[in-house]
């Protein structure tokens, strides 16, 4: 029994240790690329900007459709992030390097999410500095609206990783991610907006039932990706 | 001694198109061989099966005491793979990438200056981007992920290629110096008479399948390998 138990933790800590190593590595490589500064985050101001081109001067209307807009910006990035993070392990000698060091790929699943999480959270803090700046948005409720956008980004990173060990090889991995991933994150579309929406109102109160719906889809997402992507980067 | 290396009617499939026809090969622990044989023979596809990377389809294969494909996952960590493509992050420096592989690998990352230093990756070059040296370079560097390993199995496709003459002398070194420790050494090339020399068998491909077997053992008296 307590051997057992024993093998767990072993197990457990070892995932835990290459996730480490993993984020550790992807950060590094962001920060020495700086893929992100200068290509990512550009793209969502400039969706952002161009959102409110498109909505026009008005600022009733902007601070309305803020919500949906800062979570369109965001959704659409993270996407770019993680065709990035991915094409780190983008040639089948990479894949074949990471193999051969016997790296759990749980951990590297988690590692991965991990190091784009901390990217789409400061993406999210240069675009709610915006949101809040430039399209007349008060925030009543901080604590709840930075909940919701730390829920909703694991949720993301969760989902990309995943979705982009299943979209396979690079050649196809630019066009096939969007398509599978757009759809499956809608909830954190929905949910995320209608979070922002009554943090920005009234306050949403930590037990709104929208960030529950955000942290059960992170919990899936980040248990479906532990469990599968070994299995996926096998095939 | 158990073999290191056990092929028994190996059959690997790539897709539909089978990639290994019916290996038969052994190959003796702490021994080096060199793979001959012309483009799409299957040399790589046999270092692939060997690595754990590629399952076969039939047949029975053991590799260091492990069955594939049931133990690939414990085989890969003891084997060492140099490909066409190093496989190595290009934003990540040299020292970078040795360090986080041995981390991975559970050793001792300050072992990477000198790996680097083994193969002349040292000054300038180990401070640059691996994506931003040469392809020669690149390859000294995966050859020095693997020596910092020191896995059990070495496998090295084209090994000289790219390299410079005393690079390819380093190889050789290498290769000898990990035989020595009893570690087995597979090789593939079109370079015969690079590859041969340091050879204790060498084995003939083509059409997926073992062609012939030559096996020598000079090499450890310091002469050529009578292997012709």
């Amino acid at each position: 029994m307590w051997h057992e138990v024993d093998d767990v933790v072993k197990v457990v800590l070892q995932m835990w240790r290459d996730a480490w190593l993993v984020a550790g590595r992807d950060l590094r490589i962001e920060l020495r690329s700086r893929v992100g500064l200068w290509q990512v985050l550009p793209f969502a101001l400039l969706t952002l900007v161009l959102f409110a081109f498109a909505l026009g001067p008005q600022p009733a209307t902007l601070a309305r459709s803020a919500p949906g807009l800062f979570w369109l910006a965001v959704l659409f990035s993270s996407v770019l992030a993680a065709q990035r993070s991915m094409a780190i392990e983008g040639t089948r000698a990479t894949k074949d390097a990471s193999r051969l060091l016997g790296l759990d790929p749980a951990g590297v699943f988690l590692g991965k999410v991990l190091a784009l999480l901390l990217e789409i959270i400061a993406l999210e803090a240069v675009l709610l500095l915006g949101v809040v700046l430039f399209f007349h948005v008060h925030v009543s409720s901080w604590p709840d609206l930075l909940a919701s956008c730390v829920l909703a980004a694991l949720g993301l990173c969760a989902a990309d990783v995943l979705y982009g060990s299943l979209a396979g090889e690079a050649r196809t991995r630019a066009t096939l991610l969007p398509l599978l991933v757009l759809p499956a994150v809608a909830p954190v579309l929905i949910a995320g907006s209608k979070a922002f929406s009554e943090a920005t109102s009234r306050g949403a109160g930590l037990g709104s039932r929208w960030l529950g719906i955000l942290t059960v889809f992170a919990l899936v997402y980040t248990a479906m990706g532990v469990i599968l992507y070994g299995p996926l980067e096998e095939s | 001694m158990a073999p290191a290396i056990s092929l028994h009617s190996v059959i690997a499939l790539a897709g539909r198109f089978p990639v290994l026809s019916g290996v038969d090969l052994e190959i003796e622990t702490g021994s080096i061989c060199v793979v001959l044989g012309a483009n799409g023979a299957g040399k790589t596809s046999l270092l692939r099966l060997l690595a754990g990377l590629m399952s076969p389809s039939s047949g029975a294969a053991t590799v260091l005491g492990l069955d594939l494909p049931e133990q690939a996952a414990q085989l890969r960590r003891q084997v060492g793979m140099l490909g066409h493509d190093v496989g190595l992050w290009d934003d990540l420096l040299p020292e970078e990438n040795l360090r986080f592989a041995l981390r991975a690998a559970r050793l001792d990352p300050q072992a990477a200056p000198g790996a680097l230093s083994r193969v002349h990756i040292e000054g300038r070059i180990a401070r640059t981007p691996l994506g931003q040296l040469s392809e020669g370079q690149r390859r000294r560097v995966g050859l020095a992920w693997l020596y910092a390993r020191r896995p059990h199995l070495w496998l090295l496709d084209e090994p000289h290629a790219g390299l410079d003459a005393r690079t390819r002398l380093v190889v050789n070194e290498l290769a000898e110096e990990a035989a020595r420790g009893g570690a087995t050494v597979v090789a593939s090339s079109h370079e015969p008479e690079l590859s041969v020399p340091m050879a204790d068998m060498v084995v003939t491909m083509a059409g997926g399948a073992v062609v012939d077997v030559a096996r020598g053992g000079r090499r450890r008296e310091g002469g050529a390998a009578d292997v012709a």
